[in-house]
Parts: structure tokens; C-alpha cells; sequence
């Protein structure tokens, strides 16, 4: 078995713009994710038993069952309802592209609503019976305190969340997007070189994930540079 | 011990060339109906299941069935999980600097599918959506002859590329014709036609093997000879199709 770097060389540009569909599919993914993370992670602390056992279906369901079957769910098996493709969400829907945001929005949503969950209910209770003697109002405790404390205190379990997302957006490739992943398999399928466009790929991902952990990094110590003051 | 060792290495000997002679490991994709699939008790069958187990018979060899995905089949035969592919697969020029291939035994041509009325022909295929399996010569057709004029989605498995046909997202499937004939019988074909003329591509379905496994080669290309000679190969034939496919 001889490596043939002449070919990774040869299909690095397509392998490269495949990372850039996955790059985006995972940007716009975090960030509905996000949407949908806040209203459920609050949702699953609140005081209603309606609102706590709705989003905790939610939640059961996307953490329950893997991302491939949801993925499949949105992809085939909406599309086999007339009703759906009759609907004005079709024009979206038709596309892989909007499927893969959907199922990945809504997978990453489910485990940032309890990352939020968590995060939350670890902040301190003094500090939430301090904001209480001040007198604030449960709305503007959340705003104040409890909220921007559970987002230092959920970060670098957030971080380990858009790593595994990274890693699950390669099902994208089975719903034909031409992702890093999809973009490999095509190119295998016409060199049938799988050791030299495989192990390409994977750098690619190790690089896309190097860069976010950098970042994530920083973001956490700006976050907590607080602390530091103090300690210092 | 020594005694053990050496009567160990001893009935290795004698059992290896004799296991490799009696069974023949053959990779197949069982996601390609008429062809080859997995029925619900999950066995093999289809076709290319029926002719590969006639072959043995006819070589007095065990077959024993590795199923694997069909963008991965070519490398998991360079990898030796298996030591030959029946799988439908057509001999191309690309494949054959990888892998050597057997005598034909069935010839494909490459059919057109489009929703029944729809106002699609050959001629005007500029800007249509067109879905193949990936890795296939169907797909290789579409790139060659249309390129960047139409839009191209690219499936794992023929099967979800017909799901998507159905459900609209894409206009024409490019696909053998013997697979495309089989889907319009079944339920899910109904609301659907073939159009245009099917694209001769010269293309003949092969076996294959691992370069310069010669002894297996002349093997297979004997046995399917003898079956076509007897019969048998006629009669695997009016199972599947009502023409003739070699």
C-alpha cells in the first residue's frame, strides 16, 4: 500500500471548500441552537410543571435518540408527508442544507438547554438571596445574576458541545451535502484512495477543532477575568 | 510443548491452502434491489445472490456473503475482508487500475426516471436536479455528459435516492435500468415513467477481484460459463426480468 500525497495535494482545494460548508453548517447551527437553548434551559427550571415536563420531552427526546435517526426523521421522513410538501415550509425543507440546520439545531439545542440547566442551578445560592435582599425582581435576577453567572459556569462544558457538533456534522454527508465529509466519500469514490483523502480530512477537522478550543479558551478567561483580579 | 507446536504448525498447513480452496468470501452492498438486498428475516437475496450462489456450486465452493456499503466496497476488497465483489458492478477503466475483474456476466444499460407527465426530455435537462447513487457509473454518466449544466445530488444508497425522488427533491434519477425497472413495478414507482432513451455506456457487470488473483479469476469465468451453458443462468434470469440481461 503506497501513500499518494500527489492526490491529497491534487483534492486538497474541494476538501478545503467542503470545511467550509461545515463550518457554516455548525455556525449557523450553535447559533439557533443557542435560540432555542435559552427559552428551553429556563423553561426547565421553571415554577410551571407544564413548562418543565414540555421541555423536558423535548429534551429527552433529541439526547435519546441519535443524531443520524433525527437527521433521516427531518430529511426522509417529513418529506413523505403530502401535507408537508405541500406546505410553505417545503421550499426550505426541500433542501439538505435547511434539513441538516434543522436536525442540528435542535440536537445541540437539547444539550445546551441542560448544559444552561445545570449551569444555573450551580450558581451560588447566597449570591441569589443577596439579589434578593437588594430587592430585585425575578426577571431582573435572572438578567443580573443568574444568567451571566450560569454562562461562565456552562462554558467549557458549551465547548465541549460544538466539538461533539463538529464531529456529528459529518451525517450531513448522507443527506447528499457535500460537507468535509461528503466531500471525501465523493472524491473516494473516483480515486478510491480512502488512507490518503480520509487521513486529509481528518486533519482538516483536527485543525477546525484546535482553532475552536483556542478560541474558546480565550473566551473563558475573558469571561472570568474577574476572579483573577481578585486573587491577584 | 514442542511436540504440540510442531503438530500445530503442521495441521495449520495442511488447513490453511484447504480452507482458502473451499470458501469464498463475497463482498456485496444488500441495499440494491432487484439485485441484492436484505429481505426482512434479513437474508440475501437477489440476483447478483442467486448467480453468485450458483457460481459456487458450479466451483464446489463454500460462498460465504460480507455485506458492506457500496463507496466502501472496492477498499474493503483491498483490505482482503473479502476476496471478491458481485455486487452489480460495472467493469470501468478507473476501477480496473484497482481491481481485476471477471467476464461480464450481465450487461447494464443506464435508464432515465422522471414523475409520470412531467415536461422534462434529454434535450433539456439545463438547470434540472439530477440524483444518482454516489460512486456509480450512473453518477459518473451525469457528471460526464451534463457537468456543471444541472444540479447533481449524490446518494449513499439507491434506495434513499428514490425516496427523494418521490418526495420531489429531485426531477430525474439516473439509474441501471434493470434497478429502475424493478422500483416503477413496485408501489413506490407508480406516479413514475421512464423517458428518453436509455444511454448505452457499453457497460458490462462484472466480478471482482483482487489484481492478479488469477486461479480465482479463471475460476469464476469458468463457472459462468457452465452456467450459462446449462441453464441455470437462464432460469436466475426469468426470476428477476421477463428480457434477457446478459
Amino acid at each position: 500500500m503506497s501513500f499518494d500525497l500527489g492526490l491529497v495535494i491534487e483534492y486538497f482545494p474541494r476538501l478545503l471548500s467542503g470545511a467550509g460548508l461545515t463550518v457554516e453548517l455548525i455556525a449557523i447551527s450553535s447559533l439557533v441552537g443557542i435560540c432555542i437553548a435559552v427559552p428551553v434551559g429556563l423553561m426547565r427550571v421553571s415554577a410551571s410543571p407544564t413548562l418543565r415536563n414540555l421541555s423536558l420531552a423535548y429534551v429527552f427526546f433529541f439526547r435519546g435518540t441519535p443524531l443520524l435517526i433525527q437527521i433521516f426523521l427531518v430529511y426522509y421522513g417529513l418529506s413523505q408527508f403530502e401535507a408537508v410538501r405541500n406546505s410553505v415550509l417545503w421550499p426550505f425543507l426541500r433542501q439538505p442544507y435547511w434539513c441538516a440546520i434543522v436536525a442540528f439545531a435542535l440536537n445541540t439545542g437539547a444539550y445546551t438547554a441542560e448544559i444552561l440547566r445545570g449551569a444555573m442551578q450551580a450558581v451560588p445560592r447566597g449570591e441569589i438571596e443577596a439579589a434578593r435582599a437588594f430587592g430585585m425582581s425575578t426577571a431582573l435576577l435572572f438578567r443580573r445574576v443568574i444568567l451571566p453567572r450560569a454562562v461562565r459556569i456552562g462554558w467549557p462544558a458549551y465547548g465541549n458541545e460544538v466539538i461533539f457538533m463538529i464531529k456529528g456534522s459529518a451525517l450531513a454527508s448522507t443527506i447528499t451535502l457535500l460537507d468535509l465529509t461528503g466531500m471525501a466519500r465523493t472524491i473516494i469514490a473516483k480515486t478510491y484512495a480512502p488512507v490518503e483523502i480520509f487521513l486529509a480530512a481528518g486533519l482538516i477537522y483536527l485543525a477546525i477543532v484546535f482553532v475552536l478550543t483556542r478560541a474558546f479558551r480565550r473566551i473563558e478567561a475573558r469571561l472570568n477575568r474577574y476572579l483573577l483580579h481578585e486573587s491577584a | 510443548m514442542r511436540k504440540i507446536a510442531i503438530a500445530l504448525a503442521a495441521s495449520l498447513a495442511l488447513a490453511g491452502p484447504a480452507l482458502a480452496a473451499d470458501k469464498v468470501r463475497i463482498g456485496t452492498e444488500g441495499a440494491y434491489p432487484p439485485f441484492n438486498q436484505i429481505d426482512a428475516s434479513g437474508k440475501l437475496i437477489g440476483f447478483d445472490i442467486d448467480i453468485a450462489n450458483a457460481l459456487c456450486a458450479e466451483m464446489k465452493v463454500t460462498c460465504e456473503f460480507v455485506t458492506q456499503d457500496w463507496d466502501g466496497i472496492i477498499p474493503g476488497l483491498l483490505a482482503k475482508k473479502y476476496d471478491a465483489i458481485i455486487a452489480s458492478m460495472s467493469i470501468t477503466d478507473e476501477r480496473k487500475q484497482k481491481v481485476d475483474f471477471t467476464d461480464r456476466y450481465y450487461s447494464n444499460s443506464l435508464s432515465f426516471i422522471r414523475k409520470k407527465g412531467a415536461s422534462i426530455e434529454q434535450a433539456n435537462l439545463k438547470g434540472k436536479t439530477l440524483g444518482a447513487q454516489r460512486a456509480t457509473i450512473a453518477a459518473e454518466h451525469i457528471e460526464k455528459m451534463y457537468g456543471k449544466n444541472v444540479d447533481v445530488k449524490l446518494y449513499d444508497t439507491q434506495e434513499n435516492a428514490f425516496l427523494d425522488l418521490e418526495a420531489g427533491r429531485i426531477d430525474v434519477m439516473v439509474v441501471d435500468f434493470g434497478v429502475g425497472y424493478n422500483w416503477l413495478n413496485s408501489d413506490a414507482g407508480k406516479g413514475f415513467e421512464f423517458f428518453g432513451k436509455n444511454a448505452d455506456v457499453g457497460d458490462h457487470i462484472g466480478i471482482a477481484i483482487r489484481k492478479g488473483d488469477k486461479e480465482l479469476a479463471d475460476k469464476f469465468n469458468a463457472a459462468i460459463k457452465a452456467i450459462r451453458a446449462s441453464g441455470v443462468y437462464s432460469k436466475i434470469n426469468a426470476k428477476y426480468f421477463p428480457f434477457d440481461i446478459y
